[in-house]
């Protein structure tokens, strides 16, 4: 229990996602003009990490590992490693999911499906999606520990969007330099609040 | 868009319109890889050559795509021209692929060649979309390759691992800024040179939502 914890703090705070490993950065900057938007699409990332990255382990696990195949009884299935098709696997998988889920919410959770809106779709090519998949196979997390990390990495992502779209709200009022203005401004900000999370590093529960 | 031109394609988007600096694509996964500019430029050849090749193959075959699938298609092509990049990285350059990690991964998802995909390549020629693709993937290697030499320069002295400047440690009189080395300073560097490349071309000025009026004094604001 400890661990996992401790593996979900560490992925809210010590490896931010977007402020640490720069994952999701054209969606963050893009949809942090307003705190609703940014909140809205906070939601559905938390969601689609928590169901894509413990899917996407059970494929490495039973399909694409080496030797993972051995339950199919296929004689020399011991030695085949399809690992090299892990790409190809996980964005067909984190597709299909997005695709399902949207699917899914429109018909049983309508409310919830107009509150995300086109921001579905827009996560399928969003890198904290794939980068969480990757971080997860790279690091041999096992099941359980699958779901803490997306969980926790969605949760992580969701909370720096919406704090980054709080301070652009705020910033709107400010007079800006014309040609730092919009974009310039904003990777200045995430600089900063980059720096604030570093702060976190090197904690342990 | 007038009909492009080979010189064009190929030019305008390394400063005119550069992918990472206008048009905001393809950030997620150039950032994490330019504390040093070695990284850097494995990086960025790695995405020229699938931003090319994705283009060209693309761009072949758009008249027999259906358009209900063409992302699916334009995925299944990216993802097995990341999948070669990585093998051969993997066994040419096994210590370059670790410090990438899933960096590597992660072109699937870069904007840039998806929406170079969609938006050129699906209605040009083979041959100028190849070029769409090598100038575009030049653009984010510029980016890259700037933000790369900044920070290895001023963060541990040196370039492509060259001393250049020689630091308090081995006994020179540079003292390296440890900031650069971090994540942060590559987004103060990304804001800062958007920042010149924006004084240099001002009509990529984004436009104020919210100008003050000119004739309001500071007092009454406040």
């Amino acid at each position: 229990m400890e661990h996992y914890l401790s593996l979900f703090v560490a992925s809210v705070f010590v490896e931010n996602m977007a402020l640490a490993f720069f994952l999701g950065m054209c969606t963050f900057l893009a949809v942090s003009k307003k705190v609703s938007s940014a909140f809205g699409l906070g939601i559905a990332v938390i969601v689609v990490l928590t169901i894509t990255v413990p899917v996407n382990n059970l494929i490495l696990t039973y399909l694409l590992g080496e030797g993972a195949l051995v339950w199919t009884g296929i004689p020399g299935a011991e030695n085949i490693d399809l690992t090299f098709l892990g790409y190809l696997s996980y964005i067909g998988v984190i597709a299909a999911i997005v695709q399902i889920l949207e699917m899914f919410l429109d018909k049983y959770v309508p409310a919830l499906y107009n509150a995300l809106g086109v921001f579905l779709p827009l996560i399928t090519v969003n890198c904290a999606i794939l980068g969480a998949t990757l971080f997860m196979s790279e690091r041999n997390y096992n099941l359980g520990e699958s779901v803490v990390y997306g969980l926790g990495a969605g949760f992580g992502w969701a909370l720096a969007i919406t704090a980054l779209a709080g301070i652009r709200e705020k910033l709107k009022y400010s007079d800006v330099p014309a040609s730092l203005q919009g974009l310039g401004i904003t990777f200045i900000t995430v600089g900063l609040m980059s720096l604030g999370f570093m702060s976190f590093s090197g904690i342990q529960l | 868009m007038s009909t492009p031109t080979a010189k064009g394609v190929l030019t305008t988007p390394i400063f005119k319109n550069n992918p990472i600096a206008l048009q905001i694509l393809g950030i997620c996964s150039a950032l994490a890889v330019t504390s040093s500019m070695s990284v850097s430029l494995v990086m960025s050849l790695a995405v020229i050559f699938v931003t090319a090749f994705s283009n060209l193959f693309v761009s072949l075959i758009r008249n027999h795509i259906p358009s209900s699938i063409r992302i699916i298609v334009q995925m299944t092509i990216i993802a097995s021209l990341v999948i070669v990049v990585d093998q051969i990285l993997k066994a040419y350059a096994y210590e370059m692929s670790k410090q990438l990690s899933v960096f590597v991964g992660l072109i699937i998802t870069n904007c840039i060649v998806m929406g170079r995909a969609e938006g050129f390549a699906m209605t040009n020629t083979p041959g100028l979309s190849f070029l769409d693709g090598v100038g575009n993937g030049l653009g984010y290697g510029f980016i890259l390759m700037t933000v790369g030499f900044f920070r290895e320069l001023l963060g541990s002295g040196s370039v492509f691992g060259f001393t250049v400047l020689q630091t308090v440690q081995d006994g020179g009189w540079y003292v390296p800024n440890g900031l650069l080395l971090l994540p942060p300073s590559a987004f103060f560097i990304i804001g800062l040179l958007i920042w010149v490349l924006r004084a240099i071309n001002p009509e990529q000025v984004e436009e104020n939502e919210f100008e003050m009026k000119s004739n309001t004094q500071p007092k009454e604001a406040v």
